[in-house]
C-alpha cells in the first residue's frame, strides 16, 4: 500500500543520485512539482526519461542535473525549439550528455515491454530510416510469418513520477483526461512517487478514468497545481502563455539561470514551508 | 499566418497553403494531426468542406472537435470534445499502426525528392549545427496512415537533395503542400503538378535544391472563395 507523505520526502525517498527515471505525462499531468522539487535536494548524474522532454527536462538538463536523456521529441510544442535541450547537443553546455532518441511508437512499447516484465516488444518500424543506425533496436524475425520485424528493448527505470487527479488515503490514484504513458511507466519501474491535485476520502468513477492501485505505488503526496504549466484535466488549465515565455526565457543561459534561481531551486514548494 | 499579405490578391501565400490543405480533406474520413498549420487546416476542413471529418491527435484524442486552434496536441479541449481518448501504447499499436486513421498531415524540416523527411538533425549526427526535435510519431504515421500529406515552406532550405538525416520514409506520400504550389510523387519522385495563383515554374525550381520535374500541364490551384478566407480568419481569430 502507498504511504502518504510530503512531496519533500517523497522525492527524498525515491530518487537518489545516479538513478533512471521517468517524469512522465504527455503534455498533459506533467510532474513539473516532483521534478523541481528533485533538483532543489541537488540530486545529480540523473538518467532522464521522457518521451516528451518538454520545459521540465529542459530546466532540469540545463541546471546540469542530467547524465543521459532517453527520449522521442525534443520540441516545445506549438512553440519551437527547447533552447536548453538544443544548447547541451550543439554545445554541450553545462556539460555534455549522453542522448537515445527513439521514435514515440518505440518510447510507448519500450514501456509496455518493461510494464510486462518481458525483454522487448515488437513492432513495425525503425527500418528504412536513420533512426535504426543511431539507436537500441534490433530486426527480428516473425517466427510464424517470416516477416522482418524491429524488438525495441523493455525501458525499466529505477523510479517513475507522475502526477494524478486525485488519490484516495490508501493511496489508490485516479488519473483522467489524456493518460499518456504513465500506467505503463509505473508498472515499469523499481520504485514510484505519484503527486496528486488533492487527497479524497473516495474516488469516484471518471469517464475514461484510469485508476492505479495503491498496492503498485510506494509513496502518494499531495502537491496541489502540482503540473503547473502543464495541466490536471477538470482541475487547472494549460498555461500556454508561460510555454510562449519560456522560448523567451531559455534562450539565454543567464538569465535561464537566474530564472531556476528565483523560481525553481530557492522557491518553496507548493505543499512544503521550506525547501530542503 | 507568418507570410505577408499580398495587397493585390487579398490574401497571404500562408493562408492559401493552409486552404489548399484544408481541400484535400474534402471526403476522408479521418486525418491525423499536429499543431500549428496542418491543424487550422483541418479545423477549417470541417468548417468548410467536411464537418464529419474525424480529427486525431497523437497526445490518443480521437474525433476531437476543438473550437479554438490547440496551441499542444495535447491541450485540454482536445480530450474534452473527443469521441475516445487513448493511451499512447493504444494509439501507435492499434489505431496508427493497423492504418485505421486514412489521412496524415505531417511537417518536415527538410524534404527530398521521394518525399523522405527531416525532423532530427541539421548536419553531422553527432555533432549538429541544429539539433531539432526529433522523430515523435512521424516514422510510424507515415507508413500506418493510408496517405501522407506533406505540408512545408517552399525554399532551398527545406527541399533538399540530399537529407541531413532520415527521419521518416516518403513511401505513402500523396501530396506536399507548399506556399508555392503542389508536388505529387510520378513515378517515385516529387513532380509540380499545381502552380499557386501568380506563381511561375521558374519560382518553384529556384526553390528546390533539386532538378525538379514539372508535369507538362500544370493546374492552378483556385483562388481562396470568400468563405473560405472568411471562415480561416475567423478560426484564427477565436
Amino acid at each position: 500500500m502507498a504511504e502518504l507523505v510530503s512531496l519533500t520526502e517523497g522525492v527524498a525517498e525515491v530518487v537518489r543520485d545516479g538513478d533512471a527515471i521517468a517524469l512522465e505525462g504527455f503534455t498533459h499531468l506533467i510532474p513539473f512539482a516532483a521534478g523541481h522539487e528533485v533538483l532543489r535536494q541537488g540530486r545529480k548524474d540523473l538518467e532522464l526519461i521522457r518521451m516528451t522532454p518538454d520545459l521540465l527536462y529542459d530546466q532540469m538538463i540545463g541546471v546540469g542535473a542530467a547524465r543521459k536523456l532517453v527520449f522521442s521529441y525534443g520540441g516545445n510544442p506549438g512553440v519551437g525549439s527547447l533552447h536548453r535541450f538544443r544548447d547541451v547537443i550543439e554545445h554541450g553546455w553545462p556539460h555534455p550528455i549522453e542522448v537515445e532518441e527513439h521514435s514515440h511508437a518505440g518510447m510507448a512499447n519500450r514501456y509496455v515491454a518493461g510494464a510486462s516484465k518481458l525483454p522487448f516488444m515488437v513492432m513495425r518500424g525503425y527500418t528504412g530510416t536513420d533512426l535504426m543506425a543511431h539507436t537500441r533496436v534490433e530486426q527480428i524475425t516473425c517466427p510464424f510469418t517470416g516477416e522482418q520485424l524491429v524488438a525495441v528493448p523493455a525501458l525499466n527505470p529505477d523510479v517513475a513520477i507522475i502526477h494524478a487527479q486525485e488519490a484516495d488515503r490508501e493511496g489508490n490514484v485516479q488519473l483522467w483526461g489524456i493518460p499518456g504513458v504513465q500506467k505503463e511507466a509505473v508498472l515499469a519501474s523499481e520504485r514510484s512517487l505519484v503527486t496528486v491535485e488533492r487527497i479524497v476520502e473516495k474516488l469516484e468513477p471518471r469517464p475514461g478514468g484510469v485508476v492505479i492501485p495503491g498496492w503498485v505505488i510506494d509513496y502518494v503526496a499531495e502537491a496541489p497545481g502540482g503540473s503547473r504549466p502543464s495541466y490536471a484535466l477538470g482541475l487547472t488549465e494549460r498555461d500556454n502563455d508561460f510555454y510562449r515565455e519560456w522560448d523567451v526565457i531559455s534562450r539565454d543561459r543567464d538569465q535561464f539561470l537566474a530564472w531556476m534561481e528565483e523560481n525553481v531551486l530557492n522557491s518553496a514548494t507548493p505543499t512544503t514551508a521550506t525547501a530542503s | 499566418m507568418s507570410t505577408a499579405t499580398e495587397p493585390e490578391a487579398g490574401y497571404s501565400t500562408g493562408e492559401l497553403q493552409t486552404i489548399v490543405a484544408a481541400r484535400s480533406l474534402a471526403g476522408k474520413r479521418s486525418c491525423f494531426i499536429g499543431v500549428g498549420r496542418p491543424s487550422t487546416a483541418a479545423l477549417l476542413a470541417r468548417m468548410v468542406h467536411n464537418p464529419g471529418l474525424v480529427l486525431v491527435y497523437e497526445s490518443g484524442t480521437i474525433g476531437a472537435k476543438p473550437y479554438h486552434v490547440p496551441l499542444s496536441i495535447g491541450d485540454g479541449e482536445l480530450a474534452q470534445t473527443a469521441d475516445l481518448v487513448v493511451s499512447v501504447p493504444e494509439m501507435f499499436n492499434y489505431w496508427i499502426g493497423p492504418g485505421q486513421v486514412q489521412v496524415a498531415f505531417l511537417g518536415a524540416a527538410q524534404v527530398d525528392r521521394q518525399a523522405n523527411l527531416n525532423s532530427t538533425v541539421i548536419g553531422d549526427y553527432e555533432h549538429p549545427k541544429t539539433r531539432l526535435p526529433g522523430a515523435g510519431g512521424a516514422p510510424e504515421i507515415a507508413r500506418g496512415c493510408q496517405e501522407v500529406v506533406v505540408i512545408a515552406p517552399h525554399s532551398r532550405r527545406t527541399f533538399v537533395e540530399q537529407l541531413d538525416f532520415m527521419t521518416t520514409r516518403g513511401d505513402r506520400t500523396t501530396l506536399v503542400i507548399t506556399d508555392l504550389g503542389v508536388l505529387e510523387p510520378r513515378d517515385g519522385e516529387l513532380t509540380l503538378t499545381t502552380l499557386h495563383p501568380g506563381i511561375t515554374v521558374e519560382q518553384v525550381r529556384e526553390a528546390t535544391g533539386w532538378e525538379l520535374r514539372v508535369l507538362d500541364s500544370l493546374d492552378e490551384s483556385q483562388a481562396p472563395t470568400d468563405e473560405e478566407l472568411a471562415a480561416l480568419r475567423e478560426l484564427v481569430s477565436r
